[in-house]
């Protein structure tokens, strides 16, 4: 196991989204199972937020030492069974499981987020869209809460612009368990007016009780550029970046 | 020993493939009051004894098969002829 790199890059501008003036590139960990298909584009935005993304495969069984984890977007084990039922078991989700029980920050995006709730990571799960097609547009989000640490960037009662593209992402949660979301703060995103998949009470993203472990349908690392639209997601990846940083340079 | 597990969605779940089955059957005339659509997994069990068959697939269900959140489901033994 190497140690972190946290020693100074030249020559990149500082880029919106982080607060730190800190120079230090921390490591984020972009998990690639068979069938993930944005493993590039979170691994481009990360960099442009100011963060050495490292890639770990499926079969890995260790993290290396990496402040944060993302689990990207796509169709892991071809989405088989259920979206994300497979992932699930990869011996990289055991070291992610690891890594959240021990207080890494970890997000998951689309099918990532799908993932997380297979696991057990996250509270609910994701049916097929209500109207049974797939979804693929900018979506308009509003920020519930803003004093979590993944979406430390935003303001409450923001709205931000960020694209989905997928055909399972109807949150679903009993009357129970919506009740302890509720009670728990746990609903930190929803889609503002307009709910392209049917998702109950328009959930577009969780955490879990402790709060360092996030999943939304909506892909940030697509919306990090004007020239694409929207350059909201930065806020949502530019926290986890913040968040890894801090725990790599946090005394052990 | 085989196996059949059906994997139904819960009462009260949005099923959105059974919606459109049931659109489409009323739509060739047949008159449908609902379709849920769920799965079928057929399974053969390394296990002599059904006993021991049915906790074997009891937890294949548990930790894979169905998703208790969502999903019912239910176990059938064959034994071989």
């Amino acid at each position: 196991m190497t140690e972190a790199r946290v020693g100074k890059r030249p020559g990149r501008p500082s880029e919106p989204g982080l607060k730190s003036a800190s120079r230090a590139k921390p490591r984020v960990a972009v998990v690639v199972f068979p069938g993930s298909n944005d493993v590039a584009d979170a691994q481009l935005a990360l960099e442009r937020l100011g963060a050495d993304p490292v890639l770990v495969w499926h079969a890995d069984e260790e993290l290396p030492a990496v402040g944060g984890v993302v689990l990207p977007g796509g169709f892991s084990y071809g989405d088989y069974l259920r979206a994300g039922a497979i992932a699930r078991f990869s011996p990289a989700m055991r070291a992610v499981a690891d890594f959240a029980a021990d207080g890494g920050f970890v997000l998951g995006i689309c099918n990532g987020f799908q993932v997380l709730c297979e696991a057990g990571l996250l509270p609910g799960a994701l049916r097929p869209n209500e109207s049974l097609a797939f979804v693929c547009r900018d979506v308009s989000l509003r920020v519930e809460r803003a004093d979590v640490p993944l979406l430390s960037g935003c303001e409450v009662g923001q709205r931000l612009t960020i694209p989905v593209k997928h055909g399972e992402g109807c949150y679903f949660a009993d009357a129970e368990l919506l009740g302890q979301l509720e009670a728990g703060n746990q609903i930190v995103l929803r889609y503002d007016a307009d709910n392209p998949n049917g998702s109950l009470d328009d959930i577009a993203c969780v955490i879990n009780s402790e709060g360092n472990v996030m999943g939304l349908m909506p892909h940030p690392e697509h919306a990090v550029d004007p020239l694409l639209g929207s350059s909201d997601g930065s806020l949502i990846l530019g926290a986890i970046v913040e968040r890894a940083r801090e725990r790599l340079l946090a005394p052990a | 020993m085989k196996a059949t597990v059906l994997v139904r969605p819960k009462p009260g779940i949005l099923d959105p493939q059974g919606k459109a089955v049931e659109a489409s059957l009323r739509h060739l005339g047949f008159a449908v009051d609902d379709a849920r659509i769920g799965r079928l997994v057929d399974l053969e069990v390394d296990a002599s004894d059904p006993e021991q068959a049915r906790a074997e697939v009891e937890r294949m269900c548990a930790e894979l098969l169905a998703n208790p959140l969502i999903e019912s489901y239910e176990i059938e033994l064959t034994e071989e002829t």
